[in-house]
């Protein structure tokens, strides 16, 4: 599609109203003024030091192979320290790179939704990541996503490409400043992972209650790939809507989601992940874990499709309710287009047995001290597939954000 | 070490235990016979003061204090412990980390002594490694709560049917390790431990030594007596006759 036609469609798309979610004035936010680029990331405000610490991002770049900060609509930093990697904002990437218009809206609809459509008219950069054939960047890269300014609307186009044979670590964390009242983020992100590749994507959202959060993910896997998503949501957030979509398309094609969602306060979140598989062999793990305090409200979604053959997904939800006001919907879909299918799901919502409780005060802990020993449980997935320093740090960035909600 | 006297207790309204006396010395461990439902978990559950045990009457004092108000945790810093008969499966709470709850370690790596022990449990790393008691056969759930007594090191210990559901080679372990846990092999005056085991089918019996039995049936202690006279009885005659013949004997108490 040209950039003609891609305009052209976003502009019939510009008051699509989402599928799901409710619908937001997007003419309620702004763009903006520029901020001045920084040298380092040091130099990030020091009362915005902590926000991007609880993101998951590390200042001193110490064990990173490259860094990318965005604040508000202005790319304020972007290094890389690895060969074989590419770390850039997507507009300067599209200089760049004349081929790369060919990944634009190719995992993602640009008509999806009204969303879609601003992001592709009013873009505010993005990041672009891209780790060359055969390049294992174990190291991992580190992006952030920062909203500083009241009222602002970031529009943010990333593409993250691995290439043949090539291995990328990414940790991603979004994260507002406490003076934020009210701000919207739209996200497009458009994952593309080659034959033999793996990409891993370790998320922190890091919102605040004035919040409003849209993003549109898909990824595209191709012959044994590997695509595992983490997903840390611990912070309230006015609105979020979001339902990333792998498309495992080749052979063997890997997706693993892994979310981790604990609502507070008067968040509301509509929150799924879809496997569609299509390759032959090709499987996908979904599992969630959500818990609704306060007056939260949680639809969580999972949903996969089969259609290659021998294809194979699993769904494991479980919602954990601490109060009587909060709610979670748990809907696991299966669809099945063949008869060599091996689709499965379990969901389950419940709240904190009192037994449980017990047996651990007999083990000499308070009621209080049992109910976090269990809530921290819920909550433990076991990290599979990231390397074994990153999984320490995503356990201790886990650990961390939980220490703040509990 | 722990009195009791005329406790009697409700479980959701339903008067479970009448007027039951006990008193377990210090150095001292009492076995306790009783058919299915007459209330040996209760009671157990009671001295562990569980927010579903009423107390309704009596005294219960532990090294003294009087623990009727007294939270669980309360207890078991006081130096209470149990094993329980079936614990809950508590989701991405490993084994492990239930032993460093029980020995109050907030680390994350399991103290080295307590890996030793637990290889002596036939408790492989990979097991410590699994969620509590998910999918834990009968035999596992037994050793798994003696790792953690044995991380938690009680002066008091209960235990809640160690023997049911065991094979006879895991009984004879789980007899030789609680019998250390409760300072069996060193000699009377230095015992410092006490304890209360619960045995349905008895055969425990054999790889631990006691200093009194006692027969519970329908929310009372029947009778009481020497361990050998009254497991024999017990296993010969059931637990009527046994009452009968020592209501013959001695009397009840
Ligand atoms: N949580 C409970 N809710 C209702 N009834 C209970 C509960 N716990 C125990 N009971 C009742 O109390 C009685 C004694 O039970 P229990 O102490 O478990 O017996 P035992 O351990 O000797 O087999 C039984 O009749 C049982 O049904
Ligand atoms: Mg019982």
């Amino acid at each position: 599609m040209t950039k003609k036609e891609l305009i052209e469609r976003a502009g019939r798309a510009k008051t699509k109203k989402a599928a799901l979610g409710e619908d937001i004035a997007i003419e309620n936010f702004v763009t903006g003024r520029e901020h001045d680029a920084l040298n380092s990331l040091d130099e990030f405000p020091e009362e915005y030091q902590q926000d991007l610490l609880d993101a998951g991002i590390e200042p001193s770049e110490k064990d990173r192979s490259g860094s990318f900060l965005q604040r508000d609509c202005s790319v304020v930093f972007s290094t890389v320290k690895y060969p074989g990697l590419e770390l850039m904002s997507t507009t300067d990437a599209l200089k760049e790179h004349d081929w790369l218009k060919g990944y634009l809206w190719k995992a993602v609809p640009v008509d999806m939704d009204k969303y879609t459509a601003e992001v592709e008219l009013e873009q505010t950069h993005g990041y672009f990541i891209r780790s060359e054939a055969g390049k294992k960047v174990t190291m991992p890269v580190q992006s952030c996503l920062f909203i500083t300014t009241d009222k602002i609307g970031q529009k943010v186009h990333n593409i993250i490409i691995a290439e043949e044979d090539s291995e990328l670590h990414i940790i991603t964390g979004c994260s507002v400043s406490h003076a934020v009242n009210s701000a919207l983020h739209l996200g497009v992100s458009e994952f593309y992972v080659k034959k033999g590749a793996k990409i891993t994507f370790t998320m922190i959202h890091n919102w605040s209650r004035g919040m409003e959060v849209r993003p549109r993910s898909a990824v595209v896997i191709e012959d044994d790939g590997a695509f595992i998503s983490n997903y840390i949501l611990m912070t309230p957030v006015k609105s979020l809507q979001m339902y990333p979509t792998a498309y495992c398309v080749g052979r063997n094609a890997r997706a693993t989601f892994q979310t981790i969602i604990y609502a507070h306060g008067d968040t509301k979140i509509d929150s799924g992940s879809r496997a569609v598989l299509r390759g032959e062999g090709s499987r996908s793990e979904i599992i969630s874990r959500v818990i609704a305090a306060d007056n939260a409200t949680v639809i969580a979604r999972s949903d996969v499709i089969g259609e290659g053959a021998n294809a194979k997904g699993h769904i494991e939800c479980r919602g954990l309710m601490l109060s009587d006001t909060a709610e979670v919907d748990s809907i696991p879909e299966l669809k099945a287009t063949r008869k060599d299918l091996d689709l499965s799901h379990e969901a389950a919502v419940g709240k904190v047995a009192e037994e449980e409780i017990q047996y651990l005060m007999a083990r000499g802990l308070s009621e209080e001290e049992a109910t976090s020993v269990i809530i921290r449980g819920f909550l433990n997935v076991d990290i599979t597939g990231l390397p074994d320093a990153l999984a320490r740090e995503t356990k201790k960035m886990f650990d961390m954000s939980l220490e703040k909600v509990m | 070490m722990l009195e009791i006297k005329d406790l009697t207790v409700e479980v959701k309204g339903k008067e479970i235990i009448r007027d039951l006396t006990l008193n377990i010395e210090r150095g001292e461990v009492h076995v306790l016979f009783g058919p299915n439902g007459c209330g040996k978990t209760t009671l157990l559950m009671t001295i562990l003061g569980l927010p579903n045990y009423k107390v309704t009457g009596g005294i219960m004092t532990f090294k003294g204090v009087d623990i009727i108000n007294l939270p669980t945790n309360e207890r078991v810093k006081l130096g209470m412990g149990m094993s329980f008969q079936h614990p809950p499966v508590i989701r991405g709470v490993k084994l492990g980390d239930m032993v460093n709850i029980a020995q109050g370690r907030k680390e994350e790596r399991i103290d080295e002594n307590l890996i030793v022990l637990a290889k002596r449990l036939n408790i492989s790393v990979d097991f410590l490694n699994r969620d509590v008691n998910l999918g834990f056969s009968g035999g596992e759930v037994k050793r798994s709560e003696i790792l953690q007594l044995l991380a938690q090191s009680p002066d008091f210990i209960m235990f809640d049917e160690p023997d049911s559901g065991v094979d006879v080679e895991n009984i004879e372990l789980i007899g030789g390790i609680m019998s250390e846990l409760l300072d069996r092999n060193k000699r009377p005056s230095k015992r410092k431990k006490a304890g209360l085991i619960i045995t349905h089918s008895g055969s425990i019996m054999r790889h631990i030594k006691v200093d009194r039995a006692h027969v519970m049936l329908e929310g009372r202690i029947a009778c009481s007596g020497m361990p050998d006279e009254i497991t024999k009885n017990v296993m010969e005659s059931g637990f009527e006759k046994c009452v009968e013949l020592c209501s013959k004997e001695v009397g009840t108490e």
